[in-house]
């Protein structure tokens, strides 16, 4: 006898605080989860990028080398390296259980907005401000990057790579994806300063975020919009948006204090998560898990779907 | 180095004498004379000599040959000491050699030989590498020619003691040649012969001999001589079945050494033993057959009657017949024919080859190839023969001489058929003037050609005759005409010396006439160059000649001066009157053939190719379309074609491979995106520019912008300038007008984009255009242009950093300039909003630069447009910020600890905490800024004071200063201008 499939469950918000954790860095620039989501990287505004546990919310190591505020950060796969760039023009690439600089790259001539490793964590792109992004090679010990791409007419702002693609949004209101397998780059034109780019999990669709208060879900094929979201505020910063682990929902930042989440489909409003009085900096969706991270000045919140057993809350505290 | 074996292990005192044969040196001394010795023989043994203790192990030495000690460092760790007494390296020792090799003396390879590791004792006698004269391989037995070879076994069948050579072909070192290796390769095998595979049948039963096998028949060898034999035998032959063709053996020829006649054989020990009978047919060229045949394989046939049979012997008593005892010749059994009879026996190839087969088998002649190399393939056709034709036969009266026919003037032949007139025309060439044709484009002119093509007429002198002056363009016609005209007649000698005459007589009288025109000419010439300023592209015309170009120089610059006598003035004195006069002449021509007003040659003649580089910019081949079209696109939502564009991208081949991708353009050399060149200066670099390309830009307004913005020293250099604010306003219209001709440019009608061909002078309508449309303006804006930017950058920089000293010169700020401010603001803001990519031009060639000046920027520039309640930045944050902004982390310094969101009203206070910290933190801000002031003394105080008020109320507005900007409007002061360049700078910036 064939049972029925269950109902499928509702789709889930992380609604619910979970903790507050001051980070002690000065304002948190960029919040990060790392590959399989038990841990999280707060790049600071005091030169340090801190290793923290998820579910403890304790500080597991803080990394320091960079020579200003560090911008970005990024895991490896395997949990064995980090990257980070800063503002200081340097990318570094750090052993995570030494907490020793591996590699310090120089060569960006603006700062370094965004930093990614590649599937295999074999290159390290970075995307800065002088509209440059540099593949730098972990594996060797060059210190020239494998290749700049500087078709960016200015700033890139955000970068994302997934297999052989990358996608960097840019200031001068364009979209780029790079796709390495077919030796492309397709250019879309949003008319705004992206601030933020994503691919959905499915690969199929980017999200992109820009200055005119909008987020935008485009068919990464075509360059068709699939959706807009807006309502949340975003002017003059440079604000992170996501795609929920399952693609149901879209999420940004927003100036007024909260994190905005649409439903991908409807595009209707289903969540406005009020995170605190100031700009919400940045957040990280969970890879798989309902969860959330955001950054709000120096101060990162974990936020699930369902609050935590109180016990294990107080452990925490 | 040296491998021998230490000797402390065996115990012997000397290096030598080891291995040696101890046996011999035992042995009596005759014998040792036969042997030969190596190393030092031991003493003889005494017998009642008493044992000798043996020498302990410590007290061992080595000694080379020499006699010098050789140390150990141990015969297991490290072997000899360098060299002698470890004085490798050192002054007595010899050098290592050592590897050298840098950057620019790269060490040529050292390929080390055998050699350079062996001993000298390796080269002795007996060494593994001799040195002295020894056989060479090819007399050694070790190597021979395989055919040869074979011949010699051929031979040894017939010596007397059979397979002598054979031990050593069993030993001898396979060593093939590459025709031998090629062969092989293609499928032959040792023992074939090379050619084409050939059908055979099997062998004839040969019973008209008589002769039956015994005992185990052997099979019939039917490879043996059937090869074209035997056509018309109608065995059974399988059709696929090919042979390779028999080995040709080349005929050894031994000499005759015996007394015997031809043709005789003594014993042949191959038919003694074997049995074999006795031939029937002598061949003179073939002596031997019977055995070489054998040899292949055919030894088993004929009769066995064993026993020695020969010519020399007699029948022996077991025989039954004795017929054959007294050998019979016959003159049937000679050839009297040469070659033909017997045809397939193999050995054709000695000195007339036969025939392989008929001729209509030609195209199978590859066949044989049993494989074909690699990489070839058979032709399908033959190659096709040329046919050669021989030479055409010469007339018989034919004499190579040429004789010029003389040319004819075929208008002067009235009566002459045309087509006659036409053959004299051709025959002649050039000199007739007539009527170009207009059926042919080689009758034509480049003026007709240029008519017809509708081209412009080239500017500057269309020939050479233009440049010269009327007076002598006319005598040059004359000589001209008084030439041709001396050229019609016939050319009788006499006429020749005529002309001769005449040209040399027009020499003279123009030499006369130059030499009359001569202060003319000078006169000229200042004229041309009096008050020309410049002299950086000025023709060298001496430039072989240092000092006389120097010289010449000199005479230009006086020339320009206006110095009546400057020819005289350059002259060097100390040449010869003759010298000095050609150089004269010279200069007077050169300096009016290179006269700089009149553009003459310069028009004429394009820039040598070096300089090209410098004149073109590398851009990017596929162009981003109109930015317009995608914000239409974008406003209408309408994402997908209109704003998706794509583009051919080469990653590079390394990153390919770190992705685990496969390279999408395997064997380009891009890299990114395919880059073709470019004129620099084009207008369609300059569109592009404009709305879309930044890093092309020409060094125009937005580079040099870029270049002082991060120039810290000039900046500190312009904070001690005292009057920013007419700099700022400056700066400012000569934006605007920058921005003006941007759009002028961009208004031009879209045919000039499409139209390639002459951009240049595309370029210069579109400036005439501008020029007409701007009109009286033009020159000042010239001026402005020309001015670099930079202005701009650092008026906003130097007034942002001490804002007040810019109301020293408030009063000074007329009616006028403000309402110019406020257009171009609104300019400004327009283009702001509709055309990003242009502002966003600005701020990436900004951000190309390092961003150095953060410090000396204050927190005005975000604050006045920045809608954000928690503002103030703590002074090591103050930053110019590019692109979308970083939110400040204010309440990181005031909240410490774990706050939750839940305890409001702790956070609260906390912030109002923070808030008085930031009050304090502008006070001291200010207060520094009022210390930085005080070192420009000029300010005035007053003026200052109002500033701060006025900036205390700006800041303390939680909204957005753009608002309050906007409000204040009405008495606009030349710091609101500022604040309001600056708002809009640093929002152009996103």
């Amino acid at each position: 006898m064939a049972f029925p499939q269950p109902k499928p469950q509702a789709p889930q918000l992380p609604r619910h605080l979970l903790r507050t954790i001051d980070c002690q860095q000065g304002a948190v620039r960029a919040v990060r989860f790392n590959a399989d989501g038990n841990y999280f990287l707060s790049c600071g505004s005091d030169k340090t990028l801190k290793l923290w546990s998820v579910s403890r919310g304790t500080l597991l190591k803080a990394y320091s080398g960079h020579g200003y505020e560090v911008l970005d950060a990024d895991g490896s796969y395997d949990n064995s390296q980090l990257c980070s760039c800063s503002s200081d023009k340097t990318v570094i690439l750090w052993d995570v259980a030494t907490g020793q600089v591996t590699r310090k790259l120089r060569g960006h001539a603006g700062k370094v907005n965004c930093v990614q490793f590649n599937e295999e964590a074999t290159v390290m792109l970075s995307g800065s401000i002088d509209g440059t992004v540099r593949c730098w090679d972990t594996r060797s010990r060059r210190f020239e990057p494998i290749q700049i791409l500087d078709e960016a007419r200015d700033g890139i702002s955000s970068l994302k790579v997934v297999q052989h693609e990358l996608l960097t949004g840019s200031v001068d209101g364009r979209v780029r994806r790079y796709d390495l397998r077919m030796g492309q780059l397709h250019v879309d034109f949003i008319n705004s300063p992206i601030t933020c780019v994503c691919f959905s999990q499915d690969g199929q669709c980017t999200l992109s975020s820009s200055l005119d208060s909008a987020v935008r879900l485009l068919d990464k094929s075509t360059g068709e919009m699939l959706g807009e979201y807006t309502g949340h505020k975003m002017k003059g910063y440079k604000l992170d948006c996501c795609l929920s682990s399952k693609d149901t929902h879209v999420l940004s930042c927003s100036e007024d204090g909260h994190v905005y989440c649409w439903d991908l489909v409807e595009g209707s409003l289903s969540l406005k998560l009020p995170v605190g009085k100031a700009v919400v900096q940045s957040m990280s969706f969970h890879p798989t898990e309902t969860r959330l991270l955001t950054a709000m000045e120096g101060r990162v919140q974990v936020w699930g779907a369902e609050p935590e057993e109180p016990e294990e809350d107080a452990m925490a505290t | 180095m040296q491998s021998r074996p230490p000797s402390g292990y065996f115990g012997f005192s000397n290096s030598f004498g080891l291995l040696c044969n101890t046996n011999n040196m035992v042995s009596d001394s005759d014998s040792e004379e036969d042997f030969v010795n190596y190393g030092t023989p031991l003493e003889p043994l005494e017998e009642d000599e008493p044992l000798k203790k043996p020498i302990p192990l410590h007290e061992q030495t080595v000694k080379d040959e020499k006699g010098r000690y050789q140390r150990f460092h141990g015969a297991f760790t490290g072997g000899f000491s360098a060299g002698y007494f470890n004085t490798v390296g050192s002054k007595e020792g010899w050098a290592p050699s050592t590897f050298k090799s840098s950057r620019q003396q790269k060490a040529e390879k050292h390929n080390a030989r055998p050699e350079d590791f062996m001993d000298e004792e390796d080269f002795s006698e007996h060494g593994i590498a001799p040195r002295e004269i020894t056989t060479s391989q090819e007399f050694s037995s070790s190597r021979r020619d395989a055919v040869q070879e074979k011949a010699r076994a051929v031979n040894a069948q017939a010596a007397l003691i059979p397979g002598d050579t054979l031990l050593e072909e069993l030993i001898a070192p396979a060593r093939l040649s590459i025709g031998v290796e090629l062969l092989r390769k293609m499928g032959w095998k040792e023992g074939q012969g090379v050619g084409p595979r050939v059908k055979r049948k099997a062998r004839r039963q040969q019973t008209d001999r008589g002769a039956r096998p015994y005992g185990c028949a052997l099979p019939p060898a039917g490879s043996e001589d059937s090869e074209d034999g035997d056509d018309d035998d109608e065995e059974f032959a399988p059709e696929n079945v090919t042979f390779a063709p028999k080995d040709v053996i080349p005929i050894d020829f031994n000499p005759k050494e015996g007394v015997q006649g031809l043709g005789y054989r003594g014993l042949d020990p191959s038919l003694a033993l074997l049995g074999g009978g006795a031939s029937e047919h002598i061949n003179l060229f073939r002596p031997q057959s019977e055995s070489r045949s054998q040899l292949f394989g055919g030894a088993q046939r004929g009769s066995r009657r064993g026993g020695v049979a020969g010519q020399a012997f007699g029948v022996g008593a077991l025989e039954d017949d004795d017929e054959d005892v007294y050998h019979r010749d016959s003159m049937s059994r000679y050839d009297t024919v040469l070659g033909g009879e017997e045809p397939g026996d193999g050995l054709y190839g000695w000195t007339a080859p036969q025939q392989y087969k008929k001729k209509g088998e030609k195209n199978k002649d590859a066949a044989y190839l049993g494989k074909i190399l690699e990489g070839f393939t058979l032709a399908q056709k033959p190659p096709e023969e040329k046919t050669i034709f021989p030479p055409p036969d010469l007339p018989r009266d034919y004499r190579p001489v040429h004789r010029f026919r003389p040319p004819v003037d075929v208008s002067t032949l009235a009566g002459v058929s045309p087509a006659l007139a036409e053959a004299l025309r051709t025959s002649r060439g050039h000199m007739v003037k007539e009527e170009p044709q207009q059926g042919g484009r080689h009758q034509l002119d480049s003026d007709q050609r240029r008519a017809l093509l509708g081209e412009d007429t080239l500017q500057g002198p269309s020939s050479v005759m233009e440049l010269l002056r009327p007076e002598d363009r006319e005598r040059l016609q004359n000589l001209r005409t008084s030439s041709s005209v001396s050229s019609t007649k016939p050319p009788t000698p006499i006429s020749q010396e005529a002309l001769r005459s005449a040209v040399t007589l027009a020499g003279s009288l123009a030499a006369k006439a130059a030499g009359s025109s001569d202060l003319k000419q000078q006169e000229e010439a200042l004229a041309a160059w009096r008050g020309v300023q410049t002299t950086s592209q000025s023709f060298k015309p001496f430039e072989k000649n240092p000092s006389k170009q120097a010289r010449y120089e000199m005479y230009l610059n006086q020339l320009k001066q206006g110095d009546k006598d400057a020819l005289e003035q350059s002259l060097d004195p100390g040449l010869t009157e003759w010298e000095r006069s050609r150089e004269r002449d010279e200069f007077v021509r050169a300096s009016i053939l290179y006269r700089p007003s009149s553009s003459f040659l310069s028009s004429r003649f394009t820039r040598g190719k070096h300089e090209e580089d410098e004149d073109s910019v590398e851009v990017s081949r596929d162009e981003e379309g109109d930015v317009d079209d995608k914000q239409a696109a974008v406003q209408m939502k309408m994402f997908g074609k209109l704003t998706r564009e794509t583009f051919e991208w080469h990653p590079d081949k390394l990153l390919c491979k770190r992705f685990n991708v496969p390279d999408p353009y395997p064997g380009s050399g891009t890299v990114g995106m395919p880059k073709v060149k470019r004129d620099k200066f084009s207008v369609f670099n300059f569109l592009t520019v404009t709305e879309t390309r930044d890093t092309s830009a020409p060094p125009k307004a937005p580079e040099s912008g870029k270049k002082s913005r991060w120039d810290v020293s000039e900046q500190k250099e312009e904070k001690k300038k005292d009057d920013p604010l007419s700099e700022l306003l400056s700066a400012a219209r000569n934006q605007s007008e920058t921005k003006q001709t941007n759009t002028s440019i961009l208004a031009l009608p879209s045919s000039t984009n499409t139209n390639h061909q002459t951009p240049d002078d595309r370029a210069e309508e579109s400036a005439e255009q501008e020029k007409a449309k701007e009109g009286d303006q033009e020159e000042e804006e010239e001026e402005e242009e020309s001015r670099p930017p930079m202005d701009l950058f650092k008026a906003i920089f130097a007034s942002s950093s001490d804002e007040k000293s810019s109301s020293s010169s408030e009063g000074e700020s007329d009616e006028e300039e403000e309402v110019k401010e406020k257009k171009e603001d609104e300019v400004q803001a327009q283009n702001l909003f509709k055309i990003p990519s242009s502002s966003s031009a600005v701020s990436s060639s900004s951000a190309t630069s390092s961003s150095t000046t953060t410090t000396t920027t204050t927190s005005n520039t975000t604050s006045s447009q920045q809608t954000v309640v928690t503002s103030t930045k703590n002074s090591t944050h103050e930053e110019e910020e590019f692109g979308p902004k970083l939110p400040p982390p204010s309440a990181a310094l005031a909240t410490r600890g774990s706050t939750s969101i839940f305890s409001l009203p702790e956070k609260e206070k906390s912030s109002k905490r923070s808030k008085d910290k930031k009050h304090k933190n502008k006070k001291q801000h200010k207060h520094k800024k009022e210390k930085k002031k005080k070192k420009h003394k000029k300010h005035k105080h007053k003026v200052k004071q109002q500033k701060k008020s006025k900036k205390e109320t700006s800041e303390s507005s939680s909204e957005g200063s753009e608002e309050d900007s906007d409000g204040e409007e009405k008495h606009v002061s030349s710091e609101e201008l500022l604040k309001r360049l600056k708002s809009i700078k640093s929002q152009q910036t996103w």
